[in-house]
This record gives structure tokens, C-alpha cells and sequence, in this order.
């Protein structure tokens, strides 16, 4: 993936909220990404390492959370893991499915002073 | 002192994407997301499906390269208005690259816009382009095992195409491991299996484009009737 694009976005995001709360220098930004985006942790990383250098989060720490892909079968109600993108209710066999997580790329929250 | 986000990566991209593809709904345009790997056959399936649909379909293409105008210069001798969008190393196109390419097309007089992005099998399923659909060309010789090593790609298409499948008696590809495992990504899809170079097999394909563009206008014509009945 093109992590470079996610961590400037990222880095982007996290300046605008500590400017709008006065903050000075950002110790840890938290990120949900989902199982299903294809993000490399350690490329991310490194990358936001590399941009974020001289900026108030030079010495942020990205604490990602990988969300689980799940989903809840449209005909029986389930709701169960996806284990090997196999897109198949387990308990009743039905294709109907919508996604309830694994597909996030997110800045959750910011720990700042 | 922590300070809650809860901000989507990639929001402003969604955002742009939502803007093209009103503006494009708004003219009753259906636009398709074409993708695949490099040299799956995308660019060859375009000049079989224009050949074929340009006398009934108002078509216009976006081609999305890193670099060169090799794929634009061969839609331009189809005789379609084809844009050539360079990314310069960017690995996919995104949906400021495909606004900015809209001003150079006439959007009144058109039916269907084909984006063919970046070969790659990785990145273009992540970023939405303005599309409304988006289909995946996967071509024999890269084998039975690429749906499931990148499986958004496949999951995020309402139709996968098996090209190249004249060379099929020169390969060892299991198509029916490869069915399989489309089908169990996205037990939805629709899956054709063609061959660009002999034509086998296209005639589902161009139906399926004339299906999701009479679809198009009739949702067009249906919001165009509600704002006629509130005047």
C-alpha cells in the first residue's frame, strides 16, 4: 500500500486537532485500522517517522489497533468473524452480508499536552 | 490529556469521490471503475467494448498511468474522447485526479465514462474515484491464486473478467480453484471469462454495460420527473 499518503493524511489530521486544542507537543496518536485495508504497521510507521520531523508530533508514538473483519448475516442475524475472506454465514450459508468492521482507516484519539 | 478524533484517513478523498459521482449521476452518466494488474488486458477490453457499444453508447475514457500517453493514444483510434491523467509514481488514481479530467469532457453528451486506473492490484480498491461500480480484470497467466493473496480487489468489484483464456491450454491455471475463491470473496459477483485477443465470451459484458446504463438513466429520469412534478 502507499503508506507515505496515510501517514500524511494522518500527520494532517493530528495537527489541525492539537492546534484547535492548544496543544504543544503530541505524545501518542491511536489509529483503528481494519484488517481488510492492507496498512503495514511498521511502513506506516516509518514513514510518519519521516514526515512527522520537526513538527509537534516528531515524538508521537502511533498506536495502531487492528480491527477484526466481521459481519452480521442479512437473513439469520448472526454476527461472526470472517475467517479467511470467506463471505459465507456460518450458520446459515447466506451471501447476504454487511461488513460491521474491518474496513476502517482511522484517527481515534490523540494523547497530547 | 487525551483529545478524541474519530476521523476517517481518507475522508477527503471519500468526500471529492461523493462530489464526482453526484455531479456525474446528475447528468445520467454510469461510470465504471476499471481495474487489474498491469497487463491483464484492461486496455485491450476497452478497445473490444468500445468497438462494439459506441454506436449505440456516448462513451468517454480516463486513463490512469504513471507515466506515458501509450494507452490514451490507442483509445484516441477508437474515435472516443479519451483523457490522459499521469500520476508521475502514484500508484493509483484518486478522486481529485478524475475531477479535474471531467472539465475536459462533455458531460451533456454522455452515457457511460470508463476510468481505467493504474494497473495494480493493491491501492485502486481502496480509493473511491466518483465511481458506480468498479470491475476487476484478472488475466489467466498471473494465476488461480491472485483473488485470494489480494482480496479487496476482488470483494469491491461487481464484475471480475478471466481474460486470456485462449491461452489456457498453455497454462497450468485452475480455474476452477480461481472461481472458487472470487465466489467466496463476493458471492454476488458476476464473473465472465473471455479472451480480448479472439473476442470469446465479451457478449455478457457489453450486456452488463447496457444494463447498468439503462439502470442509470432510469434513476436520472426518475429524479429528473420528481423535481418536474414539485415545479
Amino acid at each position: 500500500m502507499h503508506e507515505l499518503a496515510i501517514a500524511q493524511s494522518i500527520l494532517s489530521i493530528t495537527l489541525d486537532k492539537a492546534e484547535e486544542h492548544s496543544a504543544q507537543h503530541i505524545d501518542s496518536i491511536t489509529l483503528r485500522i481494519g484488517q481488510m485495508t492492507g496498512v503495514e504497521p511498521e511502513s506506516l510507521r516509518f514513514c510518519f517517522t519521516m514526515l512527522a520531523e520537526g513538527t509537534k508530533a516528531a515524538a508521537a508514538e502511533l498506536r495502531i489497533v487492528i480491527v477484526p473483519l466481521t459481519a452480521r448475516c442479512g437473513e439469520c442475524q448472526s454476527d461472526f468473524s470472517i475467517e479467511r475472506y470467506q463471505f459465507l454465514c456460518p450458520d446459515c450459508g447466506s451471501a447476504k452480508l454487511e461488513i460491521l468492521s474491518g474496513r476502517e482507516m482511522q484517527v481515534e484519539h490523540l494523547e497530547v499536552r | 490529556m487525551q483529545i478524541p478524533v474519530m476521523e476517517n484517513i481518507l475522508e477527503k478523498n471519500d468526500q471529492l469521490a461523493l462530489e464526482v459521482n453526484a455531479m456525474l449521476t446528475a447528468k445520467g452518466i454510469f461510470t465504471l471503475n476499471l481495474m487489474g494488474s498491469p497487463g491483464s488486458g484492461k486496455t485491450s477490453l476497452l478497445e473490444k467494448t468500445i468497438m462494439h457499444l459506441k454506436t449505440e453508447l456516448r462513451m468517454a475514457i480516463i486513463e490512469g498511468d504513471l507515466f506515458t500517453s501509450k494507452d490514451a493514444d490507442r483509445i484516441a483510434c477508437c474515435e472516443v474522447p479519451v483523457i490522459q491523467i499521469n500520476t508521475s509514481g502514484g500508484c493509483h488514481l484518486d478522486a481529485n485526479m478524475v475531477k479535474d479530467s471531467l472539465a475536459s469532457l462533455d458531460l451533456d453528451n454522455l452515457d457511460v465514462i470508463i476510468v481505467e486506473n493504474v494497473g495494480n492490484l493493491v491501492c485502486p480498491a481502496e480509493f473511491n474515484i466518483g465511481e458506480d461500480k468498479k470491475a476487476t480484470v484478472l488475466s489467466i497467466t498471473e494465476g488461480e491464486d491472485k483473488p485470494m493473496k489480494y482480496p479487496l480487489m476482488f470483494k469491491q468489484a461487481s464484475v471480475v473478467l478471466l481474460n486470456k483464456i485462449d491461452l489456457l491450454p498453455y497454462t497450468s491455471f485452475d480455474a476452477a480453484a480461481a472461481r472458487a475463491d472470487i465466489g467466496s470473496l463476493n458471492p454476488a459477483i458476476r464473473l465472465v471469462e473471455v479472451s480480448c485477443r479472439t473476442e470469446e465470451g465479451l457478449l455478457p459484458w457489453y450486456d452488463w454495460i447496457r444494463e447498468e446504463v439503462a439502470a442509470k438513466k432510469k434513476g436520472y429520469k426518475g429524479s429528473i420527473q420528481a423535481d418536474y412534478d414539485q415545479d
